[in-house]
């Protein structure tokens, strides 16, 4: 297998053990990029001189006899609504076009700590506002398995790039399911941890209550290695919560047996496809199978996350992204004619249509005499939809679900925002309450028809034509990350979904 | 018609940490512009507040020491609005649960007794600094206002009252107790001139004697206490004209114009607000518990009330003088200390402190942290008096002298040649001189009237420039008549 | 709940957006028909249940000691200021 589509802990080991420098490593994962970028288009900005200069320190080290974390050297690609000092951050906006951030996120600080090499910032939608990185601002990812499909999103950049080969690791922010949903459509593990399990110091918020950045990798091992190097109180971010971090490797192989598996019903019913249906319940026979108990849940106020999700998110967002007004940084319009013109051209000209519609929904929703009916509602649902949590986490260790209820779909398929807003039907309840969630490949379908194409396509595992993976999404207690990655752990070592790799290079992209 | 002015203000004052109230940036006043900011305090993206527990500190301070209660649970919440000095376009603050509710502060008030309620004070971030060209300086271009954000997230407490005061000069004497009474609690330096208090004053006019209330006007970001009586006066005379000629009251900010000495309205758009407050999620809740409040209470400076019963009790002043003297923190730190040094008769220092030493610097307009005599050259002053060293009068004349040069009175005693002379044979020849020269008033006192004897010793204090020792005097001029 | 034309142009005014006309229109049928699903959470009784302001209720004061720090030097802290001027962010005039 190449170099760059090796796991992270088989890359660390061949490191330590000197088989590969971090130079080599860090060539292959740049070489590769130049190979695939111009077709998938992972990365907003590249960094290979400082991903060179950053290999090159970590050689040295080793050389030095120095024990190095196990991350060492490793190439990493990061969202790029993650402040990077020095290295432009744009939220794939054109209103942060030329944005340098004076100071490090404290991820990337921790990363920098580890010792890892960054390759390069990510697209996502702009603000990490969609599901496709159809809103970047500057141009849309390609899905590696089909470059005329979306890669999901809003980190469509971070799962590409770890799918195809241009990053070992990468980091994510997953608000409504960014991590999880692209993870899913990209055929790769990503992982949304606790809310305050890693700081969001330096994260740009788009709704700060639940907001939470969390790996992409190949494997859960990988995500549970990354996630020890990123986790941990941050006295820079209040809502970073102060409880202690395991190894999030150490546990892994301790298998599912005895372990209690929720389904909870309601993530299966209308609205997921039948391929994805199937796909998941095999994987809960495959758990079973290793000695898991499964069993089913009702989870009642399921069906309202989404439209509580609708109003939190964009009355959030409404705030946080208030600040770009031409004042302090970022590109101001070029004409006005006085102060509040300035601030609403620059605004204008600024965003895209998504971002503006959330904008406008959440201005809405918390403005004078709709507080109550809309904000205060929404946040009063939440509370019963973290209840079913509560509820169903007293019989069970996990649930699994569906990540999303489709397969890839093509690029400008959904116009509609609603129909967009429904990718992440299944991973915003685990927003509102905060829970950690793990989405990874659990199968591979045939794309579903376009909408009003009648007629059923190949179902799971069809071995012919285009094959699209599917996602399986793991959801956890709170802080309990550990549990979460060991389910995932054996469902890998049980199965080879997250082995298969997308073959871009065949003619016509990824189809065979 | 007869109107009533009725008032409320929001006072804004600057607590003086150290530090920023959501970052680790200097509070100092005065630095070059943009050289005390950081990402959180610019509102740069990505950047988060934390708390900062002093702020939380002075703030339950103050609100104690304005006989507040403190909140059990209280939160951080967004008020939403865009302008150039607001880095995040919203500041944090705190809408539905203030840190502290239902206060008051006591003052007297054309000799009588006022209580105006305080409705609530809360926690909140003070915003950046507008410079314009008009203010001179940096900006020479008139298109353009620059902004600088050191102030940018100073910690401020705004102080919100009920709308009990009825006039200007009212507003002035509240301010003046609210003043006092936080430079007690020592949670802010209180630099007027430096901005740590502003007032947003909100007028409104009723016919006398209705109970219901006007539509009312707020001025904001008033700086002064002269403005704010000054402000308040003009718009009660607006709202009133514009009452009497049929008009009728729109709610809206004015800006208060000092060199013009008039309010002026906003623009209807830069004033047009939906704050859209929600609570902040970047911000955890603060539950505070009773040991926290009592613990600030334990600390709690003693208090001006608490410092007036203490001098009359005590020093056995007046107190109306204790009053006074404690009106101000300074001034009442001075008295302490010379009261000190001068134990066996605090009053005697409390009357050269509310006589000279305040005569002195209301001639010379000078703030009462600038006294120019320190409270040891007051104590040994009236210690010059009971040596005999020099008199009542010439102390006087010392103690202007130390007040203008800041030297010690022993000094300007000697260098003035001011000693008092209580040497008999000098003082008797002066005398046969004065009876000599007075035959008319030496005949009435002989005749039995004894006023004329202070004619007489007038005569030879005259003569002697002050400087003889008046007792003396006394007993030698009976002597010399009888 | 129903937002109108009016309700687009006020809240666009709050936003600071200048949206164009033909945006306007958009928005107030693309709003109607997100609020449409929104209204689903008027289904649901919630008299007495109490708001999730914060997921993590445990989290509560948190604070840091009253010390400074230097953050940026001026010059960076003005690196992406689109206008500058005497070491200060400008910006059109605020007040005639």
């Amino acid at each position: 297998m190449a170099l760059y589509y090796k796991s992270a802990k088989e890359l660390a080991g061949m490191l330590s053990r000197r088989e590969v420098s971090a130079v080599e490593l860090t060539r292959a994962a740049l070489d590769r990029a130049e190979q695939v970028e111009e077709k998938v288009k992972s990365f907003v900005t590249r960094t290979p001189d400082l991903a060179l200069a950053q290999a090159e320190a970590v050689d040295r080290r080793r050389a030095t006899g120095e024990t190095l974390s196990s991350l060492a050297g490793i190439p990493v690609a990061i969202k790029d609504n993650m402040n990077t000092f020095g290295v432009r951050t744009t939220c794939s906006s054109k209103i942060l076009a030329n944005y340098i951030p004076p100071y490090d996120a404290t991820v990337v600080d921790r990363l920098n700590a580890a010792g890892t090499v960054t390759v390069g910032k990510t697209n996502l939608d702009e603000f990490a506002m969609g599901s496709s990185t159809e809103n970047s601002g500057f141009f849309t990812t390609r899905n590696p398995w089909d470059t005329s499909r979306v890669p999901g999103g809003s980190s469509g950049g971070s799962a590409a790039a770890v799918a195809v080969g241009e990053a070992v690791i990468s980091l994510g922010s997953d608000t409504g399911g960014s991590i999880r949903q692209p993870a899913a459509l990209c055929g790769v593990t990503g992982l949304k941890p606790t809310y305050g399990r890693v700081s969001r110091y330096g994260l740009v918020a788009f709704a700060s209550s639940l907001d939470q950045i969390g790996p992409f990798g190949r494997t859960a091992e990988d995500v549970a290695l990354a996630l020890s190097a990123i986790a941990g109180h941050d006295r820079l971010d209040s809502t970073s919560a102060p409880v202690p971090v395991p190894d999030f490797t150490a546990g892994l192989n301790r298998g599912v047996k005895g372990l209690k598996i929720g389904i909870p019903r309601e993530y299966l019913a209308a609205g997921i496809s039948p391929a994805v249906r199937e796909a998941v319940l095999r994987a809960v026979e495959v758990l079973v199978g290793l000695g898991a108990e499964a069993e089913e849940v009702s989870m009642p106020h399921t069906e309202y996350a989404l439209s509580a999700y609708y109003v939190i998110a964009p009355a959030e967002a409404s705030s946080n992204l208030a600040r770009y007004d031409g004042v302090r940084y970022g590109v101001r319009a070029g004409e006005y004619s006085d102060l509040v013109d300035m601030f609403s051209r620059t605004r204008e000209e600024g965003f895209g249509p998504e971002v503006k519609r959330r904008i406008m929904l959440g201005t809405y929703a918390l403005s004078s005499g709709y507080y109550d009916a809309y904000y205060l509602k929404a946040q009063k649902v939440r509370t019963l939809v973290n209840k079913d949590f509560e509820e169903a986490f007293r019989r069970f260790d996990v649930l699994v679900t569906p990540t999303a209820p489709s397969v890839a779909f093509g690029i400008g398929q959904k116009t509609d925002p609603l129909a967009m807003y429904l990718e992440d039907v299944c991973t915003i309840p685990v927003n509102l309450a905060g829970l950690p969630g793990m989405s990874l490949p659990c199968g591979f379908a045939a794309p579903e028809p376009a909408a009003g194409v009648a007629g059923g396509g190949p179902t799971a595992g069809d071995g012919n034509g285009l094959r699209l993976p599917i996602g399986l999404q793991i959801i956890g207690k709170a802080f309990d990350e550990e549990t979460v990655l060991r389910v995932g752990h054996a469902f890998q070592q049980a199965t080879d979904y997250h082995k298969q790799r997308p073959a871009l290079d065949a003619k016509g992209g990824a189809r065979q | 018609m007869t109107w009533e002015t009725i008032i409320g203000l929001e006072v804004h004052v600057e607590l003086k940490t150290e530090s920023k109230i959501f970052c680790n940036c200097s509070t100092r006043f005065g630095g070059e512009p943009n050289t005390q900011v950081c990402p959180v305090c610019l509102g740069l993206p990505g950047a988060l507040p934390v708390l900062n527990q002093q702020a939380l500190e002075f703030a339950t301070r103050a609100a104690l020491a304005l006989n507040c209660q403190i909140a059990g649970y209280s939160k951080f919440d967004r008020k939403n609005y865009f302008y150039p000095d607001l880095p995040k376009a919203y500041q944090i603050s705190q809408y539905d649960l203030p840190l502290a509710e239902h206060g008051h502060v006591d003052f007297i008030f054309g000799g009588e007794p006022r209580r105006v309620r305080i409705r609530r004070i809360h926690l909140e971030e003070d915003a950046g600094k507008l410079l314009h060209s008009e203010d001179g300086g940096l900006s020479a271009d008139a298109n353009v206002s620059l902004v600088d954000f050191n102030r940018s997230g100073v910690p401020l407490i705004e102080i919100v009252s009920e709308p009990d005061l009825r006039s200007g000069e009212e507003a002035r004497a509240y301010l003046n107790r609210l003043k006092t009474i936080l430079a007690y609690a020592d949670v802010s330096h209180l630099k007027m001139e430096e901005g740590n208090l502003r007032a947003d004053v909100n007028v409104s006019v009723r016919p006398t004697g209705s109970t219901e209330f006007g539509t009312r006007t707020e001025m904001k970001n008033v700086s002064s206490f002269r403005a704010v009586v000054r402000g308040i006066e003009y718009e009660a005379e607006r709202q009133v004209k514009v009452l009497d000629e049929g008009g009728s009251i729109r709610q809206e900010t004015r800006q208060w114009n000092e060199t013009k000495g008039v309010t002026i309205a906003l623009r209807s758009k830069e004033e047009a607000h939906d704050y859209r407050y929600f609570p902040d999620p970047d911000l955890p809740a603060l539950d505070i518990s009773r040991d926290f409040v009592e613990g600030v209470r334990a600390n709690l400076p003693e208090l001006p009330d608490a410092r007036q019963a203490r001098y009359v009790r005590d020093y056995g002043l007046r107190d109306v003088d204790a009053g006074i003297l404690t009106s101000d923190l300074s001034l009442a730190a001075f008295f302490e200390e010379a009261a000190g040094l001068y134990p066996k008769d605090p009053k005697a220092v409390a009357n050269w402190v509310l006589g000279d030493l305040l005569r002195i610097m209301n001639a010379r307009a000078a703030e009462s942290d600038e006294i120019p005599i320190t409270p040891k050259q007051l104590a040994d002053t009236l210690m010059l008096i009971d040596r005999g060293t020099i008199s009542g009068k010439i102390a006087k004349t010392v103690f202007e002298e130390t007040m203008a040069t800041g030297k010690d009175p022993e000094v300007i005693v000697k260098e003035k040649g001011l000693v008092q002379i209580s040497d008999t044979s000098e003082l008797e020849k002066v005398i046969a001189d004065v009876i000599a020269a007075n035959p008319q008033p030496v005949a009435d006192f002989r005749s039995g009237k004894e006023t004329a004897l202070g004619f007489l010793v007038g005569q030879v204090m005259k003569a002697t420039r002050g400087k003889a020792n008046p007792g003396i005097v006394n007993e030698l001029l009976m002597k010399a008549l009888k | 709940m129903q937002i109108r034309r009016e309700d687009v142009d006020h809240v666009a005014d709050l936003a600071r957006l200048s949206l164009s006309e033909e945006e306007r229109e958009k928005m107030t049928r693309e709003l109607n028909s997100i609020l449409g699903h929104v209204d689903k959470l008027n289904e649901l009784k919630t008299d007495g249940v109490q708001p999730t302001f914060h997921v993590l209720a445990s989290l509560k004061n948190v604070t840091r000691k009253d010390e400074v720090i230097h953050g940026l030097d001026r010059d960076r802290a003005l690196q992406n200021a689109p206008s500058q001027k005497s070491g200060c962010f400008a910006v059109p005039k605020t007040v005639e």
